[in-house]
């Protein structure tokens, strides 16, 4: 039971850290990666001197971030004349917690066996393996989706409650289009659930590490490539993120639902957005890139298909897990960033024609289809 | 009332069906950010430099005018004294009214017993017309290439001293032969 406990808080204090430092990371990957872009520089200015000494640590602008995290620390608190005030205050935690539970359910890695990595503490462990994952729950994809449409509230109570007209068109907009796209990202990945018969994520990403088609990898992007472009589309929407940021858009709503925030609480709302990049990222990574598995990985080691088997150690095997996952998070979270400083922003009647008019058939039809094919492998008509 | 009919112009643009499926054309435009971004990269990973930007107080731009007029200086005798014979020109055409000059009388150096004791000028108010340089008699004020450290925290800390305009110490000058920087105790033999 202890044992349990002990596992369980290393793997929470994990993904809490984790999160926490992609989004703050992402801030400055986001800027730097939008600078080399365009053919800029970036932040670079910011630096920590270390004490008694005149040495500046640059680092590439890493420490902008903790500039401006100080920054919302000490910006005066302003307070709107709202007739709800416990709402105003509530809202952007109603955004921000679900980004972070959403995590909860997704694998990070193989099974872990304590008592191999340290064989020290093998008699107390006695033979117990956990999965690298903080809560097993069979329904894990409809967790997943429970949360996310939380800060759909969250978005709604802070256009509402801030006493503004701009406010309240930003969250408008922001309920209509998340939950259209919601709608989107559940349709996208039901062809997913008919394939793996499952929506237990790690029994997914354990599905997809084997091989079809003789060689390739079987992930989901291979499977279900259309359902995988549907599904990023719809997560970046749902993010409310450029070409999608109608919610906040600047030009027409100053900053949409988060105009009368300001300080720390628009903190939260910038960093729920940061976190949430990471967490499509993994989402992604999961449903359709092949979690933590490497091609031709097992939990022993690498056996490729012409033959070659190399053995690994259960601690390598971890880290090669955690870290691949984590890489490969990283990558989708780029090139989110990549989508965001490329293109265009819609215009909001687009924006809902695109999901409606577009993306619901051709998600419907992906489903339709994997569903037909699905069923013509496991019998047909006998 | 006839319903709203949107204007057509000769030039509405066309697009084709391959444009209108959308994703291709997106797809097109992330390889060309992309591509931009795998350059620029690859440059900063070898060690060149992958950006237009200058980092602007350290480098200066190749395409800096070499006759920008930016700082004030004073130019100095061979014995590092000022050329300046605190005339008044300068502070009597400058537009901005911003130089300031306190004469000082010195009986022994008989060819020039007037000298600067305070010279300053206000750089917050400064608009560098050059028209002092112009003005000037004795060559004594110039206007160098780099640009002046304007930020300050308050408008009193934007006042040029006589100190650092007699900072100037060019390795060679057309004009006149100048003295080695700390030389000017040791010279006045002329």
């Amino acid at each position: 039971m202890t044992q349990d406990l002990v596992i369980y808080v290393i793997y929470i204090a994990f993904a809490v850290g984790m999160l926490m430092g992609f989004g703050t990371v992402l801030t400055w990957v986001e800027r730097k990666q939008a600078a080399v872009m365009s053919d800029r520089i970036g932040a670079n200015r910011a630096y920590i001197r270390l004490p008694y000494t005149q040495i500046k640590l640059v680092w590439l602008g890493l420490f902008h971030g903790i500039a401006d995290g100080i920054k919302m620390l000490v910006k005066e608190d302003f307070k709107p004349r709202t007739y709800d005030w416990y709402a105003y205050a509530v809202a952007p935690w109603v955004v921000f917690t679900p980004v972070l539970l959403v995590f909860a359910v997704i694998p990070f890695g193989g099974t872990l066996d304590p008592g191999r990595l340290f064989p020290s503490l093998a008699a107390w462990f006695d033979g117990r393996t956990y999965p690298m994952q903080i809560a097993q729950l069979d329904a894990g994809l409809l967790i997943i989706f429970a949360f996310s449409g939380l800060t759909i509230i969250g978005a709604m109570l802070a256009g509402w409650s801030s006493a503004n007209k701009f406010s309240l068109l930003g969250g408008l907009r922001a309920g209509s289009q998340m939950i259209s796209y919601e709608l989107v990202m559940g349709l996208t990945v039901l062809g997913l659930i008919l394939i793996y018969g499952t929506v237990d994520l790690d029994a997914m990403v354990r599905h997809q590490s084997g091989i079809v088609l003789g060689a390739l990898p079987a992930w989901g992007v291979v499977l279900q490539p259309f359902a995988a472009v549907l599904f990023l589309t719809a997560a970046i929407a749902e993010n409310k993120r450029i070409p999608f940021d109608l919610p906040e858009a600047e030009s027409e709503l100053i900053a949409g639902y988060f105009t009368e925030y300001s300080a720390m609480k628009m903190g939260l709302f910038m960093f729920a957005e940061f976190i949430e990049i990471a967490i499509i990222g993994a989402l992604f990574t999961t449903l359709f890139l092949g979690g933590y598995n490497l091609p031709y990985m097992t939990d022993a080691g690498f056996s490729f298909p012409w033959g070659t088997v190399v053995e690994m150690s259960h601690g390598a095997v971890v880290v090669t897990q955690v870290v691949t996952f984590l890489a490969k998070m990283l990558l989708v979270c780029s090139f989110q960033i990549l989508i965001r400083w490329s293109l265009p922003r819609f215009r909001y009647d687009q924006v809902l024609a695109f999901a409606w008019k577009f993306m619901l058939p051709l998600a419907l039809v992906n489903l339709v289809i994997t569903a037909i094919v699905v069923w013509s492998h496991q019998g047909g008509l006998q | 009332m006839t319903p709203y009919k949107r204007k057509t112009y000769w030039n509405e643009p066309t697009l084709t069906l391959w444009e209108r499926a959308y994703l291709p054309e997106i797809l097109r435009g992330l390889a060309i950010t992309g591509g931009v971004f795998l350059r620029n990269m690859g440059r900063w990973i070898t060690g060149k430099k992958g950006a237009l930007t200058t980092y602007y107080p350290e480098e200066t731009r190749w395409d800096y005018a070499p006759l920008n007029r930016g700082k004030h200086v004073l130019t100095q005798r061979p014995d590092g004294k000022p050329q300046c014979i605190a005339c008044n020109m300068c502070a009597t055409v400058c537009p901005a009214k911003v130089i300031e000059i306190e004469a000082g009388f010195d009986p022994t150096d008989t060819a020039h017993p007037k000298f600067p004791v305070r010279f300053e000028i206000d750089y917050s108010r400064c608009i560098f017309c050059g028209l002092c340089v112009e003005a000037c008699p004795e060559d004594a004020i110039r206007m160098a290439k780099e640009v002046p450290g304007l930020p300050a925290e308050d408008r009193m800390q934007m006042w040029l001293t006589l100190d650092e305009m007699m900072s100037w110490q060019p390795q060679s000058d057309v004009a006149k032969p100048y003295p080695a920087a700390g030389a000017g105790q040791t010279g006045g033999a002329e």
